[in-house]
């Protein structure tokens, strides 16, 4: 049986989310002026920059932004093969009593979260760290949650999300493909 | 399964022009890891590395040992320059010795060229060369690519000259093979007696005298003189090798472009290389240094630690999405 | 000894000497040729050996080899290396002088002669060293040597640095009637060198030894023989340039000859690739220029002889980086292979010429018995199949020596049975 594609969020609906995710932040952060939204590597540094213009076009709030690359920290180097490409991390030189935001596309297993974070401790000592995504697709391995979800959806080990950023893939959107379709 | 440079790194002839460039590009997130307040990420947590050193060299292992630590690695120095020559254990033994104690890479310098090689075959680790004889100094070859890369944004169709003592220098050689394999073009330039004879069949253009290459190239990678060379006849002294061959600030101000200089380190200041040229605006030798310690991070984070075994019991509990 | 005659059946006979190429029978009683050619009917309980579709020759002769013994009798020894021989076809070696101690003198010689009668297998003739030690300096005692049983003198594995000690030398065995065999190496170029000097050893980083450092000898040795009468013999000849020398020499009536070795006919500098020891040896592997100007010398006489400078090591010896391992290989069991793949299979030369190379001419440069199936010469006879093609596996090699490139290759030609002195040495296993 051939993989079934369905449409979660089109372009508008995932920037409605993201509108509401935006407030959300503002809202967890109650006009706190140490915030840094932080987005993981890839598509997490993209929607990272779209929540930063949000809160801009809103409040007209400049959020300091980063750029988290968390493959050195990953807790399967030993096991995969060809060696991931290692991206670019960007983060204010002091992280000392911040808000931190971190910013993904997906929360899955809870292993790309846990190194983000061992990885924000190397470079220093926030006040506090939350956690933002645009899907929750449960499925967790650690005990590690969002703080601000954009959508929740129940899907199978097999199936897979699918997140778009027209910077990288040319239009927005989330969609998933289901492998085990009935 | 191996990785993309395959198992181990013994010289830069025959790597591709994708492994190359994959190379320089992982080196570029792992110079910013050395900007961090915290110096150190957990990538090779666990992973046991010997630095097998048949020479002495303090700048190499160093720059290797900051590698390995900023990558987490555990690290056994062995320096056994004569101790187990002298013993008559030979290079195998040493390094089946070494591989009982269940390690994961060797790093090794050595008199003989082909030792990297030979090492590489016999033993389960990966090896890393970290210059072997006459032959390849291939992570020296990849930073000095780097470096050049830094300055000029790429390398295909650059003008590099390497000066000096080409015949005996290892760097020499993998700068040769790197550079051509990146599009760049190659030339040497130095006294025929410290050049090898049939080297123009390498692909390379041969220049006599040092004003020829200056006005040539777009940077000099400026070779260090063993000065043992003069008192085995390859030249009459170093005061004249300075006068003929040195690069010199007054030859460099008579040149039409503005060429960076390299040079592999040590220096002999006021034989190979003027200190006011060592010192001087055209010369990237501490970012040399600096990238140093960034590609061997990368080519110790390519080649480490792959276990296929793992991979397939890990299958699906990774970072799926 | 047992006196049973041999009675080789229905071979093709080439034997050189006398022209003769032919299909019959060949007959040997009592340690001598007795008849070659026609059809004869055996004595009374004549070993037979049908020898149909193969080569019935004079058996090989290898003037220089190195037998380890006295000094390294772990590497090889007279025993094994003259058993390895006649499993190479070879009925005679020339043993060289470089031991532990040196054979330079007339008892190292008469040992070595009692050993081989031992070893009962090829018959092994010392040569004798030129100087006393082989350092260069005094001249060794040639004639109580010659007396021995010496056929030769040489400095080999060495060369004879000092051109006055060389002409001297070449003077004083013009009254014995000896070849003068050198080992032509300019010691000052050579020094340090682990391969060819060329574009191999410029990539890999290896220090080369040019062609120079033979040549520049090569003309300082025939330049003395014309000075002196002398014959100078010229061990495993390796480059193009020496060849012209030769040709030079010979060309003036001066007296020299001159050997190639089986390797240098057939592999070149890119055997080195990879740092394989198996290809390390002094004179090293030169070039294709190289490997072709020898083949054409080797058919037109310019060199007179194949000779297989058999060098044989302990396996870990070769175990090493690649500039410190020792020069050598072992060659007795794989020579006629390998001139036969690279020199008639190739079509350079005929088998006829293979034999004169390897048989005749040997005997004749260094004077010794053999090189002809003449009725009334010396029994030793060589049975091969030249089109009969193996894959060398050194691990059955009779000589102790693992030593050899040609590991796992597969080459054309394979020794049958080997004749000394009437007796069924060696025969290959049906």
């Amino acid at each position: 049986m051939p993989p079934a594609t369905t449409t979660v969020l089109d372009a508008k609906a995932m920037e409605r989310t993201l509108r509401r995710m935006a407030d959300e932040i503002l809202e967890l952060a109650s006009g706190s002026d140490d915030l840094i939204i932080v987005g993981i590597q890839r598509r997490g540094v993209q929607l990272a920059d779209r929540l930063g213009a949000l809160i801009k076009s809103r409040d007209g709030l400049v959020v300091p932004r980063g750029a988290l690359d968390i493959t050195l920290y990953r807790d399967d180097l030993q096991t995969v093969g060809p060696r991931p490409v290692v991206g670019k991390t960007e983060l204010p030189l002091d992280l000392q009593g911040k808000f931190i935001v971190i910013v993904d596309d997906v929360l899955y297993t809870g292993r790309t979260v846990r190194a983000a974070l061992d990885e924000l401790a190397d470079f220093g000592r926030p006040a506090r760290i939350a956690l933002a995504v645009l899907i929750d697709r449960g499925g967790r391995e650690l005990p590690i949650h969002a703080d601000i979800v954009g959508k929740k959806v129940d899907i199978g080990g097999n199936d897979r999300v699918d997140v778009m950023v027209s910077e990288l893939d040319q239009r927005d959107g989330v969609t998933i493909v289901r492998k085990d379709a009935p | 399964m191996t990785s993309a440079l395959g198992k181990d790194l013994v010289g830069l002839e025959g790597l591709t022009r994708a492994q190359i460039q994959l190379v320089l590009d992982t080196a570029e997130p792992f110079k910013e890891v050395s900007e961090r307040a915290i110096k150190k990420v957990p990538t090779l947590r666990g992973q046991t590395i010997v630095n097998l050193f048949f020479e002495a060299s303090t700048r190499t292992r160093i720059s290797f040992e900051f590698a390995e630590k900023r990558l987490s690695a555990d690290t056994v120095n062995v320096a056994t320059s004569l101790s187990s020559v002298s013993k008559g254990e030979t290079l195998v033994d040493t390094a089946r010795n070494l591989e009982a104690m269940r390690i994961d890479m060797v790093v090794i310098r050595h008199p003989s060229s082909g030792a990297a090689r030979f090492l590489a075959e016999r033993i389960k680790s990966k090896v890393i060369n970290a210059g072997d004889g006459t032959h390849e100094h291939p992570t020296q070859g990849l930073l000095d690519l780097l470096t050049l890369r830094d300055r000029f944004g790429k390398l295909d169709g650059l003008k590099v000259c390497l000066c000096g003592d080409v015949l005996h220098s290892r760097v020499a050689r993998s700068n040769i093979f790197g550079l051509r394999t990146m599009g760049a073009e190659v030339a040497i330039c130095g006294p025929r007696s410290l050049l090898p004879n049939d080297v123009s069949q390498l692909g390379v253009t041969v220049f006599d005298r040092i004003e020829q290459a200056i006005e040539w190239a777009d940077a000099l990678n400026v070779l260090r003189l063993q000065l043992e060379r003069m008192s085995a006849g390859y030249i009459p002294s170093l005061r004249e090798y300075n006068r003929v061959f040195g690069v010199t600030i007054e030859r460099l101000e008579r040149s039409p472009k503005d060429l960076i200089i390299l040079h592999p380190g040590p220096m002999n200041r006021g034989v190979e290389i003027d200190s006011n040229v060592a010192d001087g605006p055209h010369s990237v030798i501490l970012d040399q240094v600096t990238n140093g310690v960034a590609v061997r991070m990368a080519v110790l984070y390519l080649l480490a630690g792959e276990r296929p075994e793992l991979a397939e019991v890990a299958k699906g509990g990774g970072e799926g999405r | 000894m047992s006196d049973r005659p041999v009675l080789l059946k229905g071979g093709r006979i080439i034997d050189p000497s006398q022209n003769l190429d032919a299909v019959g029978d060949v007959l040997v009683q009592d340690g001598k040729i007795v008849k070659a050619g026609g059809k004869i009917s055996g004595p009374d309980g004549a070993l037979v050996i049908d020898c149909k579709g193969k080569v019935v020759s004079p058996g090989f002769i290898d003037v220089h080899c190195h037998l380890r013994e006295p000094g390294r009798e772990d590497v090889e020894t007279i025993d094994s290396g003259a058993k390895a021989a006649v499993a190479g076809g070879f009925t005679a070696v020339c043993a060289m002088p470089n031991t532990n101690p040196v054979t330079d003198n007339q008892a190292a010689v008469g040992f070595i002669i009692r050993q081989a009668q031992r070893a009962n297998a090829a018959r092994v003739y010392p040569i004798g060293a030129i100087s006393v030690g082989q350092r260069g300096e005094s001249m060794a005692e040639m004639g109580e040597m010659i007396g021995a049983g010496a056929v030769a003198v040489s400095d080999d594995g060495k060369p004879v640095v000092s051109a006055q000690l060389m002409r001297t030398t070449l003077e004083y065995a013009r009254s014995f009637g000896i070849p003068v065999a050198d080992h032509c190496e300019e010691p000052t170029l050579a020094h340090g060198g682990a391969m060819n000097e060329g574009v191999v050893s410029a990539r890999l980083g290896l220090k080369g030894i040019p062609d120079e450092a033979e040549e520049i000898m090569v003309i300082r040795d025939i330049l003395l023989a014309r000075r002196t009468g002398g014959h100078v013999h010229l061990c495993h000849m390796s480059t193009k340039g020496s060849v012209e020398l030769i040709r030079w020499g010979k060309d003036r009536g001066i007296n020299v000859t001159a050997e190639v070795c089986p390797h240098h006919l057939h592999l070149t500098e890119d055997a080195v690739e990879g740092y394989n020891t198996h290809a390390k040896m002094n004179p090293p592997l030169r070039t294709w220029a190289d490997v072709e100007a020898l083949r054409s010398a080797v058919k037109d006489g310019t060199i007179d002889c194949v000779a297989t400078d058999h060098a044989p090591h302990h396996y870990d010896e070769k175990e090493r980086e690649f500039p410190d391992a020792p020069n050598g290989i072992v060659g007795l069991e794989t020579a006629l292979a390998v001139v036969n793949t690279a020199l008639v299979v190739s079509g350079v030369m005929s088998i006829n010429d293979l034999v004169n190379r390897m048989s005749v001419m040997p005997a004749k440069v260094f004077h010794l018995q053999g090189g002809t199936l003449r009725a009334g010469s010396v029994g030793d006879v060589t049975v091969f199949d030249p089109t009969e093609s193996w894959t060398v596996d050194a691990t059955r090699f009779r000589s102790k020596g693992r030593n050899s490139p040609w590991t796992g290759h597969q080459l054309s030609g394979r020794v049958h049975a080997t004749l000394v002195g009437g007796n069924v040495a060696w025969q290959l296993a049906p």
